[in-house]
């Protein structure tokens, strides 16, 4: 698959300090990409790199296999992390102002807006003062502006910090809408429950370095660890416990389930498959649950920052 | 292009719908004409008011050299004694009594003033000059000489100012001339200061609204501040215009509608004209009609928009260093420093010598140069001075706005760090 976005070897100091070193990100087509990585990492860095309101000290970026361009501006969509909006401007009309800088006409820039106001529920805001309106609800004034002008590219900056729960799922919807409609998104976030459920492709950013990338579920494999979850109805627990301790790895499990089991993790070998294992319980308990644990990002991202500390 | 249009827009909108700009652009000329009809109410006040002033002459010789004017009218009280003529002055709240002592040929006149108030110099002035007038007439007729015959040869002088290429100019004229280049200077001071502030707020209200960097992902840095820059001077040119043609309409409507002469406030002005003779009154309106005013105007324009967009630059970049306008104090110095020096050498040095080596050097540093250059202009500047001031004003506008461009693109997005000159020297270099 092609990829849409290209960013090579970026390097970026600020005085001494080193912001990015060698950082380098494909981002493929019509894809959710994740940037993830700690507070002070250099997400926003690489960012605003890629919006070209910082230039970096060495690598290239590519948009659509060519050199970004100034003029990329206008396929590029951007909700920085730090947000906010004219305090005094009417919403319609600051709306109106930050989609034509971003080069829509007028009259389609309105067209646009209504439809979006409505989408959202927000068609009463028009002539109201961003200082009369709550947080909340100026970060949908947000959302539409960065979507507005149909950009290929769309960059949140943790963009559901500061969202209600209910408005932090709406505006996840959203994003998978404009993924349907052949956007490619690419957001940072240290928050691992949304890169689940949304990303297809994520990368790893840890002080200033780049130090996973890839498939989401490439990466999943990789570091699953051939465990797996069971739950076990047996006449003889301990007598069990005890054959699968010196056969496998196993060790204590915690899962729901509505019977009184016995919980564990079971560990096989590099080699060995998971019938083995089956073939082994089916003759000494009932198997109530047999799951294979696959690792969170959340997990992957905590194993590779510690490793790195 | 098409964004920068948007920019200066929206800049100029954001300016003249602010509720403070509204209410300054209403409200000063009205404050204005306000103070000059106040003054020109209380100078006809101070003129219709008549003083009384007794005299009590002892020597006879000088009562009736005492003329009634206009502002004073005297009483004669030579004939009781000083006691009673005290008394009766201050009975009738009259402004003072002046008591001359009987004296001597050829001494020195004594003379008292008493009175309710100290005198002011031009009553005294005029007491000693009627006394000293009328002794020294005495004294030289003491000495047989013919007082008419110097009376006669009494001859009045009045140079008459040429150029070299035989254009004539009047005393009036330097003055004029300072109006002009003064007005011009000052006006100048006051634009860069209101407006490079506007600027200045307009770059910190962005930075902590935290919309810049929404902008910035738009256009560039650069445009933003170019159309920050020229939306507030649009701004700022719509309300001087505002304020001159309203200044002037409610002026003459009110003056002639109470009758109340507004040139009366400028009393100086026309005590001196009263002074200067008619052929010189004459030579004062072809001056003034001679002046260049294309050229002046033209000039204006230029040390305008160069002074402007200097300062305004520097402004912006201030603004883009600090989180809050509270920071900006520190940096402010290094501002005001140079518009007030360049208002006192003008006002001091230009007046007395427009054309001297401080009046020079300060006409071609480009942080003075618009407001010196400017007051000198009137006085006539060899163009090749001129010249030099405005490539090198324009050479370091374009310098500062690039110095500027870099601390602004490094300044807003910027929070938090407590921005020193060293900080601000490394930003140049990211």
């Amino acid at each position: 698959m092609e990829n849409l976005l290209v960013a090579e070897n970026i390097y970026k100091r600020f005085g001494n300090f080193t912001a990015l070193n060698n950082v380098s990100i494909n981002i493929p087509r019509e894809s959710i990409f994740g940037l993830l990585g700690p507070n002070g990492a250099g997400k926003t860095t690489l960012l605003r790199i890629i919006n070209q309101i910082t230039m970096p000290d060495e690598g290239r970026v590519y948009l659509d296999g060519k050199p970004l361009h100034p003029d990329d501006i206008a396929h590029i969509g951007y909700l920085p992390e730090e947000r906010g909006l004219y305090k005094s401007m009417k919403v319609g009309e600051q709306a109106l102002y930050l989609a034509r800088l971003k080069g829509l006409s007028k009259t389609e820039a309105k067209e646009r807006l209504k439809y979006w106001f409505r989408k959202l529920e927000i068609e009463g805001w028009w002539d109201k003062k961003i200082q009369e309106l709550s947080k909340g609800m100026a970060q949908k004034v947000q959302f539409v502006i960065t979507v507005l002008h149909r950009p290929k590219l769309l960059i949140f900056d943790e963009p559901f910090s500061g969202f209600d729960p209910v408005n932090a799922n709406l505006i996840k919807d959203e994003i998978l809408q404009l993924k349907e409609e052949g956007a490619t998104i690419l957001f940072s976030t240290h928050r691992m429950e949304s890169v689940e459920e949304l990303c297809d492709y994520i990368a790893l950013i840890h002080k200033s370095n780049k130090l996973l990338d890839g498939k989401v579920s490439e990466i999943k494999k990789e570091y699953k660890s051939n465990t797996f979850e069971v739950g076990l109805d047996a006449v003889d627990e301990a007598t069990l416990k005890q054959e699968l301790k010196s056969r496998f790895q196993i060790g204590p499990a915690r899962f729901k389930s509505i019977q009184d089991d016995l919980k564990l993790t079971i560990k096989l070998g590099e080699h060995e498959s998971s019938n083995e294992l089956i073939r082994f319980l089916l003759t000494r308990a009932r198997i109530n649950h047999f799951v294979e644990v696959i690792p969170s990002v959340n997990d992957i991202f905590i194993k590779t920052v510690t490793q790195n500390a | 292009m098409r964004n920068l249009r948007l920019i200066i827009n929206r800049e100029y909108l954001a300016r003249i719908r602010n509720k403070t700009f509204i209410i300054m652009t209403f409200m000063s000329p009205l404050i204005f004409v306000g103070m000059i009809l106040l003054i020109a109410y209380l100078s006809m006040l101070n003129s219709t008011e008549q003083k009384i002033i007794g005299i009590h002459d002892e020597s006879g010789m000088f009562a009736s050299e005492f003329k009634d004017g206009e502002q004073v009218q005297y009483l004669d009280y030579s004939g009781k004694s000083l006691q009673e003529a005290r008394e009766e002055v201050l009975d009738n709240e009259y402004f003072g009594l002046i008591h001359i002592a009987n004296v001597a040929p050829g001494e020195n006149a004594k003379i008292e003033f008493f009175g309710k108030d100290t005198p002011g110099f031009g009553t005294i002035e005029n007491i000693e000059k009627t006394i000293s007038d009328k002794l020294t007439r005495e004294q030289l007729i003491a000495r047989g000489i013919d007082v008419s015959e110097i009376d006669k040869a009494r001859a009045d002088v009045s140079v008459d100012i040429q150029n070299f290429a035989g254009e004539r100019s009047s005393k009036m004229s330097n003055y004029i001339k300072m109006f002009f280049g003064g007005a011009a200077g000052y006006l100048l001071m006051m634009f860069i200061i209101i407006y490079g502030n506007m600027v200045m707020r307009s770059v910190i209200e962005e930075k902590t609204n935290r919309i810049i960097e929404i902008i910035v992902s738009s256009v560039k840095p650069f445009q933003l501040l170019l159309g920050k820059v020229l939306g507030t001077s649009l701004a700022g040119i719509t309300q001087f215009t505002i304020w001159v043609i309203l200044g002037t309409v409610l002026l003459f409507s009110i003056s002639s509608f109470l009758g109340i002469d507004p040139l009366a406030a400028q009393m100086p002005a026309s005590n001196v004209v009263s002074e200067v003779a008619k052929p010189e009154i004459n030579q004062l309106v072809i001056d003034i009609l001679n002046l260049p005013y294309a050229s002046l105007l033209g000039f204006f324009v230029i040390y305008f928009i160069g002074g402007y967009f200097l300062y305004s630059a520097i402004y912006a970049a201030i603004g883009a260093a600090v989180d809050s306008e509270t920071d900006t104090q520190q940096f402010m110095f290094p501002i005001i420093l140079p518009l007030i020096l360049g208002i006192y050498v003008g006002f001091f040095s230009v007046v007395e010598n427009p054309h001297g080596t401080v009046s020079t050097i300060f006409s071609i540093i480009p942080l003075t140069s618009p407001i010196v250059m400017l007051m000198r202009i009137p006085f006539g500047v060899p163009w090749w001075e001129i010249a030099t001031s405005i490539i090198i004003l324009i050479a370091t506008n374009f310098g500062v706005l690039w110095l500027s461009a870099k601390i602004y693109r490094v300044g807003i997005l910027m929070y938090g760090k407590k921005p020193t000159y060293k900080e601000l020297y490394k930003w140049l270099k990211y």
